[in-house]
């Protein structure tokens, strides 16, 4: 782990980081957004962990935020996969480019 | 070339190679089955900086219960025409050009930052975790807070997560009552 130092996780970290706000930037697939939401939450994942391994002052810090921040991603996602079931069920798409409903 | 290197490069090549699979790929399904493998991998990073917990925690309520959510709304969405959407070109290069930003910013970011020393003791193991998330007080390891000036010594206090661990508990209950409520089958009127 001496070798390897801080500065590969966190060009991991921003590499996932940069794909998951590209796939929510692009997708039109709702469920597709919600997985570039899951992508980004585990980039900032990677970086809270690597600091708790890389930062002394962080040990515990880091490994309890990772897991907050992993429960909170599951409840996002199933508020997230109930509301898009439920404007499957009243518009029959998920094509985000159509909730346009409060549009004026 | 050591074991952890060699390791690191495998395992975040192939999150990386599956996270550019989530993005590129047109069909749903198909970005399903890249963001498991993208998850899987991060958690095989989390093993290797030596946080066994944190990805045994990942693998298994990431790729065990959010993944497995995400797959039942694809299959009970994703059928003819909704399967594969397709992306304006316009909208590639903006979303594109948006996502190279902010990698360009953060790698910048980080090759500023430099590399501390890690010290080689093992990361707090469940025991630890566990009496900090009940609130037991003298779980706080003693490493000196980073970011501060070197002569100017602060001391940390005891640092607990049981407020915390209760209110993300609770969260998680409303928020799954919430989900069933949304997501109930309705019952059709009669016409």
């Amino acid at each position: 782990m001496n070798e390897l130092g801080l500065t590969p996780f966190l060009l991991l970290s921003a590499f996932l980081f940069a794909c998951g706000v590209t796939c929510i930037a692009t997708k039109r697939n709702a469920i597709g957004i919600l997985m570039g939401v899951e992508l980004v939450l585990n980039a900032a994942n990677v970086n809270l962990v690597a600091f708790a391994r890389f930062n002394s002052g962080f040990r515990l810090e880091g490994q309890v935020f990772a897991l907050m921040v992993v429960v909170l991603a599951a409840a996002e996602a199933a508020i997230a996969l109930a509301i898009i079931l439920n404007f499957y069920n009243n518009h029959a798409t998920v094509d985000v480019d159509d909730a346009k409903d409060l549009k004026g | 070339m050591s074991l952890p290197v060699v390791l690191f490069v495998v395992v975040a090549t192939a999150t990386a190679v599956s996270a550019v699979g989530v993005v590129v790929s047109r069909n749903v399904v198909r970005m399903a089955v890249w963001l498991l493998f993208t998850l899987i991998g991060v958690s095989l990073i989390y093993f290797l900086l030596g946080a066994e917990f944190a990805g045994a925690a990942q693998l298994i309520v990431y790729v065990g219960g959010t993944l497995v959510l995400v797959v039942f709304g694809v299959m009970l969405t994703a059928h003819g025409p909704l399967r594969e959407l397709r992306t304006r070109q316009a909208e590639w290069i903006v979303g594109g050009s948006l996502g190279a930003a902010l990698f360009v910013l953060l790698v910048v970011v980080s090759l500023k930052l430099g590399s501390p020393q890690p010290d080689e003791a093992p990361l707090p193991g469940t025991h630890t975790l566990g009496l900090s998330f009940l609130g037991v007080g003298d779980t706080s390891p003693a490493g000196p807070v980073s970011g501060v000036p070197a002569d100017k010594h602060i001391q940390r206090t005891q640092s607990s997560y049981f407020l915390p661990f209760e209110i993300v508990s609770v969260h998680l209950l409303v928020v799954l009552v919430g989900a069933a409520y949304l997501a109930r089958a309705k019952r059709r009127v009669k016409s």
